[in-house]
This record gives C-alpha cells, sequence and structure tokens, in this order.
C-alpha cells in the first residue's frame, strides 16, 4: 500500500472554528462519519473518531489515489514483497533480497527543515529494516525554489544538514540524490528520501500480528506529545483541555536511539525472536497495532498505560496517536519474551508490552487493564508529574473496533479534468522563439555558460561531500554520477540505484512525463552497468480536489506504467504527496522515481564517461562548428581566465586557514593575502557562514560561483587533487565528465598504457551503440584522468534562469561541452 | 597462527563491521569487543572505530571514555600492545587521555566525506612501521569533528618526539599543523582522523590504507 506520511495543510478555511462537530475539526467529511457509524453500530468514541480521522486521511489511506495505483504494473518472478508493505522486496540471488522505499516529507521540512528531512530518512530507514533488511544506502531527490530565495537558501540548507546530521549518525550512507531549483516550489520544497537495504532472503519478515496470545512489544523511544495529529487537525481540537497542552509539531529526531533500534531488531529477527515487526510511522500506535493485526487476520487488543511517556498529562488519543519518532512494534511469542527484553537492554532500547494478539479480529484499546489481568510485563513508570495509572480488572475499552476497518478507509474517484490551455500548450512551437532569440550564427557561449551556472545543473558535491557514502565499502560509484553502484560483499553482484524525477516535461505533458522518468532511471541504472529490477515512486503533486491535479496524476500514472511495461520493471512500493501548493498553485507534477538495478558480475568499476573520447572525437571537436563559435564568443584567453584556477575547496581552506591567523602554517600567510582578496563582502572573520550558508556565500563569492557550476566537465582527480600546473592544458579536458573523479593525478598526460584503455573504452562505447550488454571495465589507475579545468560563469551562478529552463537540457549541455570547449 | 584484532563496538560505532572485514581480507581475525564488556579478550592488537558512539552526545567521545571496555583498552596499552583509534576512535582515545589533544569542529562548520591525501611523517609505529617515510597516502575522511588542537606545549613536544604520525597534504578541516593522527609516548597508541578500510580497495578507489592495516598486523608479528 502508499502511504503518505507528510500531512496536508488544512485547506478549510474555519477548520478550528469552535462550534463545529469534531469529526470536522478532525479532518473528515459527514459522509466519512456516516461510513464510521454504519460499521460500529454506534457513534464513535472519542477515541475511535481520532484513530478513523487519522487513518482514513489522505496520506494514511490513499483514498484520492488508490484507484490509479492499481494500473501500475507490479509483478515480476524476482518480485518477493510488492506494495502495500514496508518496503518492496526483489530478489537478487545468492540467497539475498533488497527491500527498498521512497518516501516524502516535504510538509515537515517546509516548516521545519533541519527535523523534516531528518526525520524523513528516520522514518525510510525503519520502513526498510522493519522488513529485516539491513539498510545500507539512502538517496535523496530534494526540489526547492529559486537559490536566489533567502528561504530557499534557508530550506536547502536546514534540509541537506538534516540529512547529514542524522544519516551520517544512524550510520547509513547516502548515495545519491537530487538537487533542483525551480520556482514551482518556491514555498513548497519536495524531500523524497528513498532507502535501500539487503537481507539474506530467509530474514524476511512482513508486518504480521500471528498467532493468538503473541505479545506486540513496543521498542524504542518514549511516546511525546510531537507530530500529533500531523495527520488531522487534532493538535488544535480541543478535547475539552487547554489548547496549550497540545503543541503541534514536526517530529524530533534522534539518529542515536535510531541506531540502537536497527541493531536490537535486526538482532531480534536475524535470532528468529519475533514473528513481526512494523514501525510506527503516520498515525502511531494505531496504524502499526491494527495494521499488523488486520494484516494477519487477528485482533489486538491494546493497553495505553503499557506505553512509556516522555510529558505527563497525556491522554489515551495523544498515546495512540502520537508520531514520536524511532519506534517500533515486534510481535512476539510469549516464551520468547525474556530473551527480547534481554536482548532490548543490552542495547539500551525501551521495551514494553504494550499489546497481545487475540482471535476476536477488533481491535481494542484499554487504559490500565493489562497490569490486572496479567499480561506480562508491568507498566512503565510514569513521567514525572503524573501519577501512576490506575489499575483495573474491570476496564471498558476506549475504543473496539474491527481492525480491519481502520485501514480499510474510503476510495474517491475524483472528477479529472484537463487543464485549460493545455492542448495550446502542447501545440505551441518554441522555434520561432528560439530562432529570435538566438539567430543562426550567434554566438552561444553565454547561453552555454549561463546555463552551465544554473545551481540545477552545477556540481552538487557542496551537497554530497556532507553526507557519509561510503560507509560498508560497498560504494563503487558513489554521489555525482548517473547511478550509485553498490557492491554486495561476498558475491560478484553488485546493486545499482538512482532517482529521477522530470517535472517540467510533467507539466507539459504528463503522460510523456510519466514515460520518460521511469526510462530516465532506467538508462542512469543501464550507465553503470545494470540491469533495472524493480521500480518505486513518490508522486508528488498538488491539491487533489483539483480536477486538474487528479487529471495530471491519472495521466503520469498511465504514462510511467507503460514504461514500466515496456521495459518490464515492476513497481514495488511507493508513496503519494498531495497537497503540495506554492502560493495557491498546485506545484508541477513531480513523479520521482527510484530504480534498483543488478550488475550480476562486477569485476570492475564501470568504466567512466572520460574514456568516450578519442581521436576521432578530437578531431571532430577541432571541425565541430560550435567549437569555433564558443572560441570566437568567448575567445580562448577568455577562457582560460574564466577556467577554475584554483581548486575550490582548497580556496576555502585556505580561507579558513587564513581566518585562523598565525595559528596556522606559516606559508598560509600569503595564501591569506590572495584569499582575503577574493571573498567579496564576507561579514566577519569568525568563520561562520551567513546568511544562506553557501549558497549565500556563493553570491558573494565568485570563488564559490564557479565551484557551483560544474564545470566538471574535466575536472579530474578524486577530490579535486589539483594538477601541475606545467603539465596542465590550455582548456577543460575534452569531454572529460563526471566521472572523471575516479581518475587519479588530474592533469597529467595520461601514461602510454592508459591509451589501451581508451581503445577499450572506445570499443565498448560502440558494443553499447550496438545494444549489448555493457561490460564494465575498471576505470583509469593512473593518470588518464581527464584534465582538471572547468570554466567559470561569466555572471554569478544564481542570478540565471531558473532551473526548469535548463532541467530538459541536460544530457545536450555535457554533449555540446565535449564537442566544443575542449582542445582549445 | 593469525593476528588476532579486537575492534570496539560502543553503541553508535558503525565503521566496526568495516574494520573486520578489511583485517580479515588480510587473513587476520578479527572480533567484536561490546563496549560492557571489560576485556580485550586476549586481542593482540585493539581498533576504535569510526562513528558516533554514544550518539556522539556532549561531546565526541565523553561517554564512550567511560566504557567498562575503555579500562581493558588502557591496560592493553599500558602493556605496549597496539591500539589504533580510528576517527571517532581517535576521539575516544584523546577523551580516554590515552593520546594528547583534542578534535574539535572543523573550520569549515561542516561534515567532510571525502578522499584526502595524508604524508606519512613517522614510521615508528605501529600503524605505519610498512610504510615509506613521507609516502603519500590517498584514504578518505568522514567527520565534523577532526580538526585536531592542542596547547603549544604539547604541539612542541609533538613534533620533538616525532608523534605525528599522518599529516594532511592539503588541510581539509583546520587542524593545527595539518596533524591528520598522532602517537603516545610509548608509541603503540595511535589515533588519527582518516580511515584506512576505506581505502582497502581499489575498487572503491584507493588501496593506499591497506599499508597501515598490514602495518598493524606485522607490528604484532605476523608477516604482512
Amino acid at each position: 500500500m502508499h502511504r503518505v506520511t507528510d500531512a496536508p495543510p488544512d485547506t478549510r478555511p474555519d477548520a478550528t472554528a469552535a462550534g463545529e462537530p469534531l469529526h470536522r475539526r478532525l479532518g473528515m467529511t459527514d459522509d466519512e462519519l456516516a461510513a464510521v457509524v454504519a460499521e460500529l453500530g454506534r457513534e464513535p468514541t472519542e477515541l475511535e473518531l481520532a484513530m478513523y480521522s487519522v487513518m482514513w486521511s489522505e496520506h494514511c489511506s490513499y483514498k484520492s489515489s488508490r484507484v490509479h495505483l492499481k494500473r501500475f504494473p507490479t509483478d515480476a518472478p524476482w518480485v518477493l514483497v510488492g506494495p502495500g508493505e514496508g518496503a518492496g522486496v526483489v530478489d537478487v540471488g545468492d540467497g539475498l533480497a533488497v527491500a527498498v522505499r521512497i518516501e516524502s516529507h516535504n510538509h515537515p521540512s517546509a516548516v521545519e527543515p533541519y527535523q523534516g528531512a531528518a526525520t524523513g530518512v528516520g522514518g525510510i530507514i525503519r520502513d526498510v529494516f522493519s522488513m529485516g533488511a539491513r539498510p545500507i544506502a539512502l538517496m535523496d531527490p530534494l526540489r526547492f525554489g529559486p537559490l536566489d530565495d533567502p528561504r530557499t537558501r534557508y530550506l536547502f540548507e536546514g534540509v541537506v544538514a538534516g540529512i547529514s546530521g542524522y544519516g551520517n549518525a544512524v550510520g547509513v550512507p547516502t548515495v545519491g540524490g537530487e538537487v533542483v531549483f525551480d520556482g514551482t516550489y518556491r514555498d513548497n520544497p519536495l524531500v523524497n528520501v528513498l532507502c535501500l537495504g539487503i537481507l539474506p532472503k530467509e530474514r524476511l519478515v512482513l508486518a504480521r500480528a500471528e498467532g493468538e496470545g503473541n505479545l506486540a512489544v513496543l521498542l524504542g523511544a518514549a511516546t511525546g506529545r510531537d507530530g500529533i495529529g500531523g495527520a488531522s487537525v487534532l493538535a488544535s481540537a480541543g478535547f475539552g483541555e487547554g489548547s496549550e497542552a497540545k503543541r503541534p509539531s514536526v517530529q524530533v529526531g534522534d539518529p542515536f536511539e535510531e541506531k540502537r533500534l536497527i541493531e536490537a531488531c535486526l538482532e531480534l529477527l536475524g535470532r528468529g525472536l519475533a514473528v513481526g515487526v512494523q514501525d510506527l510511522g503516520a498515525a502511531g500506535l494505531s496504524c502499526a497495532a491494527s495494521e499488523t493485526a488486520a494484516a494477519a487476520g487477528m485482533g489486538m487488543d491494546v493497553d495505553v498505560a503499557r506505553v512509556a511517556r516522555r510529558e505527563p498529562g497525556m491522554n489515551p488519543v495523544e498515546v495512540m496517536t502520537s508520531e514520536s519518532q524511532e519506534r517500533m512494534l515486534a510481535i512476539v511469542e510469549p516464551g520468547d519474551l525474556d530473551a527480547v527484553l534481554e536482548l532490548a537492554r543490552r542495547w539500551e532500547v525501551r521495551a514494553t508490552v504494550v499489546g497481545r494478539v487475540t482471535g476476536t479480529k477488533r481491535f481494542r484499546v484499554y487504559d490500565g487493564w493489562f497490569d490486572a489481568i496479567g499480561v506480562p510485563g508491568a507498566n512503565p513508570p510514569p513521567p514525572p508529574g503524573d501519577a501512576p495509572p490506575e489499575v483495573s480488572s474491570d476496564r471498558t475499552p476506549l475504543a473496539d473496533v474491527p481492525a480491519g476497518s481502520l485501514g480499510d478507509g474510503p476510495v474517491y474517484e475524483r472528477p479529472l479534468a484537463r487543464p485549460a490551455g493545455h492542448d495550446a500548450r502542447l501545440a505551441a512551437d518554441p522555434a520561432p522563439v528560439l530562432r529570435e532569440r538566438v539567430p543562426p550564427g550567434a554566438d552561444l557561449g553565454g547561453e552555454l555558460l549561463a546555463l552551465l551556472a544554473t545551481p540545477t545543473i552545477a556540481d552538487k558535491s557542496w551537497v554530497w561531500r556532507q553526507y557519509d557514502h561510503q560507509l560498508f565499502l560497498n560504494t563503487v560509484v558513489g554521489p555525482g554520477g548517473d547511478a550509485a553502484l553498490l557492491r554486495v560483499k561476498g558475491t560478484s553482484k553488485a546493486i545499482a540505484l538512482a532517482t529521477d524525477g522530470k517535472a517540467r516535461f510533467c507539466r507539459l505533458d504528463p503522460r510523456t512525463g510519466g514515460r520518460l522518468v521511469v526510462l530516465e532511471a532506467a538508462r542512469n541504472v543501464a550507465c553503470v552497468g545494470a540491469r533495472p529490477l524493480a521500480l518505486v515512486n513518490c508522486l508528488n503533486f498538488g491539491n487533489p480536489e483539483h480536477p486538474e491535479v487528479m487529471w495530471q496524476f491519472s495521466e503520469v500514472v498511465d504514462g510511467m506504467s507503460e514504461a514500466c511495461r515496456a521495459l518490464r520493471i515492476p513497481v514495488i512500493g511507493g508513496n503519494v504527496s498531495f497537497y503540495n501548493e506554492s502560493r495557491g498553485a498546485d506545484i508541477d507534477p513531480t513523479p520521482v522515481v527510484g530504480v534498483v538495478g543488478l550488475v550480476e558480475d562486477l569485476t570492475d568499476a564501470p568504466p567512466g564517461a572520460e574514456l568516450a573520447p578519442g581521436r576521432r572525437d578530437r578531431r571532430a571537436r577541432r571541425d565541430a562548428p560550435g567549437a569555433r563559435r564558443l572560441r570566437v564568443g568567448g575567445g580562448r584567453a577568455r577562457l582560460r581566465r574564466r577556467r577554475a584556477p584554483r581548486g575550490r575547496p582548497r580556496a576555502r581552506r585556505r580561507a579558513a586557514r587564513a581566518r585562523r591567523g598565525p595559528g596556522g602554517r606559516a606559508r598560509g600567510d600569503r595564501r591569506a593575502r590572495r584569499v582575503r582578496r577574493r571573498p567579496r563582502g564576507r561579514a566577519g572573520g569568525d568563520g561562520v557562514r551567513r546568511g544562506g550558508g553557501l549558497p549565500g556565500a556563493a553570491r558573494r563569492r565568485r570563488v564559490h560561483a564557479g565551484r557551483g557550476v560544474v564545470l566538471r566537465v574535466g575536472v579530474a582527480g578524486r577530490g579535486g587533487r589539483r594538477p601541475r600546473r606545467g603539465g596542465r592544458r590550455a582548456g577543460p579536458g575534452p569531454g572529460r565528465g563526471r566521472a572523471g573523479r575516479r581518475g587519479r593525478g588530474g592533469g597529467r598526460r595520461p601514461p602510454a598504457r592508459d591509451r589501451g584503455v581508451r581503445r577499450r573504452a572506445r570499443r565498448g562505447a560502440r558494443r553499447l551503440a550496438r545494444r549489448d550488454p555493457p561490460r564494465p571495465r575498471r576505470a583509469l589507475t593512473g593518470g588518464a584522468a581527464g584534465q582538471r579545468g572547468g570554466l567559470r560563469p561569466a555572471r554569478s551562478s544564481h542570478a540565471t534562469t531558473s532551473a526548469a529552463d535548463s532541467a530538459g537540457v541536460r544530457p545536450d549541455v555535457s554533449t555540446r561541452i565535449s564537442g566544443c570547449a575542449g582542445g582549445s | 597462527m593469525s593476528a588476532r584484532v579486537g575492534v570496539v563496538q560502543f553503541p553508535g560505532t558503525n565503521c566496526e563491521q568495516d574494520v573486520v572485514w578489511a583485517f580479515e581480507q588480510l587473513g587476520a581475525r578479527a572480533e567484536i569487543l561490546w563496549h560492557g564488556d571489560a576485556t580485550t579478550r586476549g586481542a593482540d592488537a585493539v581498533v576504535l572505530p569510526g562513528g558516533f558512539a554514544h550518539g556522539d552526545y556532549l561531546r565526541t567521545g565523553a561517554i564512550a571514555r567511560f566504557s567498562p571496555v575503555m579500562r581493558a583498552v588502557a591496560e592493553h596499552a599500558a602493556a605496549g600492545g597496539p591500539v589504533i583509534g580510528i576517527c571517532n576512535g581517535f576521539q575516544v582515545l584523546c577523551e580516554a587521555h590515552l593520546l594528547p589533544g583534542a578534535l574539535q569542529r572543523n573550520a569549515g562548520m561542516r561534515f567532510l566525506c571525502e578522499t584526502v591525501e595524508v604524508r606519512v611523517e613517522t614510521t615508528t609505529t605501529p600503524l605505519t612501521r610498512l610504510a615509506r617515510p613521507g609516502q603519500v597516502l590517498r584514504i578518505p575522511i568522514n567527520h565534523f569533528e577532526g580538526n585536531y588542537v592542542c596547547d603549544a606545549a604539547t604541539l612542541a613536544r609533538l613534533r620533538d618526539e616525532d608523534r605525528v604520525v599522518v599529516r594532511y597534504v592539503d588541510n581539509p578541516n583546520g587542524s593545527l599543523d595539518d596533524i591528520a593522527g598522532v602517537c603516545n609516548e610509548g608509541r603503540n597508541v595511535v589515533g588519527l582522523m582518516p580511515h584506512p578500510e576505506r581505502a582497502s580497495d581499489a575498487l572503491l578507489g584507493s588501496a593506499d590504507g591497506l599499508v597501515m592495516l598490514r602495518s598493524v598486523l606485522a607490528a604484532v608479528g605476523v608477516p604482512a
């Protein structure tokens, strides 16, 4: 099942107005309430109403999208678990399986970027290890408004810091992702998070509460008021108490708690101590407990008195719907309980028995009952300020509903409408406009540089250098490439992973855009030599109550389905995020897909793009009209001047050293002078970045602007090793692409032995052209990397056109770079 | 008889399996030492791997130094046994006063994960005995708090006694005197910020860290 975790903003104007019936304040329609009454045969209790309102909310129930999602192809012989579970799982052979899931955390990140992104990472990791898989990779497709907007920079920095802070500490490497800047996301950034895990097939577990009498053990953090009613307007409802006590808040992440939880749960599953595990996400304990019971066709009793609380005065409704992070529910057999508690104690993970599986098929919630009737375990000590809960064997349930009914929400077939003006947009011919803007024979050098300077196209190493992307010693190809490639230790296999989105195409033509986004991700996976195995998607759309949005959604689903069928890639999971709106306008339809691929026999790292050009290419480049035009326009001299003359990171380090003053090394003095001349508008020397951090600094400092503009066209040497000056060519290396990072000794002329490598690579390229399966080869082992070089844009990288204007032309750009910028 | 390497695991440590794997690739026997057990279980060499011991809460390594296993590590060190702290392990060793100095936040105030060049400054430690003096190694760093600091007197001693084990060729984090790793007076306890285990396979980009891992094994009497 697709699940939406981020809360839609409440769009009803008077949602919090007093005097409205409770169900409406909780975000339920009158019809939905009637359905609940029909289900129960009576009016629901307060707790029941709260649980239904959350579970039947758009993001838990997929009530608007479900009818469309059914059209995705989901079957393939290698699919072990398709949509509907914590994560999709595919068989990769050798007794191993891969679990993968993607999710959005858009709205929390718009409110509190650091915690929003951090908890997004935490949530997706729990989804994956709840299947028994060890999470080994994260990817973060991110979308923001224009980078020259101060709020965007705040959000961008916060989100990256949140991913870095949580992902690094929890110990799951972030091996890739995307960063796109576009006006459509100005007030509504998209923070999507993908996690991939690997597991021995026999450890695969599903979230099932099987076996009457089995116990539900809540593991992890204490339950607080954070994230209550993230799904509805619960937090602003009264429930007869002062409203100040109901702090609505974005959940707060604790990666250390999660790290211990991962280790504890994987050990639990590895030792066969749990029959099922489910993470607590949206709707908290209500969702986890009822879903596991319903999935097994069982019932469950839960006692809220058994739930450890973080703060005093919490009522059962808050306990049952809290979205506190870092919590898992494990279903264990009574005989294993002691072992489970001992294991949890060793990992310093809190564990309490909060429920028991029954044969009633009812989901019942009590308060202070279990201790009196002898259910194993005991009530945890109350938080300071609370009295111990009263216990009695004579308790009526606070909620008593059919277990399956909570997860069986309404399904809507919302109206669809083709947007007005859509046909005109499709029919529009941009050629005359382009001809006017760029007459034949015009100098395109400036256009090219401006394009390269757009933040969406620019080098993103500022982002991924902050992510641990190497942990577990699997990362053969990391961030910055077409797809990540992770070897699977103990086998000859490797897993490829790519995420892609093409919102601009989807706006122009959702169906074609939907096809293209699947194709692009599949191609990217193929670029590292992998066969696409499975796809997960995160469908970020506007308000589903707008028929145009639902039409876009439907078209995108159809387009993606067509492409998946054509490529035989099953969809094994996904997530829908509706209500993404910016300044009253729906965002461009933004399906983001993650494709997992498999390399059966990885012997060497895949060849980098830098291997492609050969002698013939060089000649072609020399003769290409584009080359001349660029030279005429920009001029060789100018190109040289613009070329990134000093390693950017170095410049920054020198600046740092200079700021430190004489405590640094003696040589720093000379460098310090040089650096001091370069920064502009840098306030103070305390080393603290101001106003928008690097993006802000980049605007002020041309140095960074240059770094921000890729021109990895020739940048060589992993991490930017500077070539010897004398050995550098005048221009940026011909067509040596991003993969130049793998080469060593950038700037040196390729030694003779590498010419053979290049010959082989050309053969490889021809083979690829014939559509033969790619045969990965080791990348350069010495010296043949691209020249370090790169251009600096003529103007600030951030004052340029919106990213959307250029997103679609990326492939062309790289072609043109190799076609015309080199060999000068 | 292969060497036995004990790899300490605190809650929050995350590089322990990487270190175990890298040593096992070299034929050593590596086993995890749980932080709550006050024993090194007879390991020939002890490694404190990278990660976020106890979440790095309070201060990196500040809580980990009180784990029972640290008593055993200190005894192992006092007896002359090799102790290597990598990244977070280096921070723990500093907090435990088995190494001088401290590690503060990077000068750029950002987490850094990238491959850097470090120069071997001395080969009379268990981490570098097989390296050449002055040898430049490409090894990944992965830290937020890798900016080494100590007082002037300590720095003078480190220099005079040749106890700076590795220096950054191009200082990424603002470390004093470009220091990437130091050793104790007895030269058997070494801490460094770069992760040699992440440079243990050319497939992943660099195998330059192998000389360090082999050195550790050689130091406990196993031919490399």
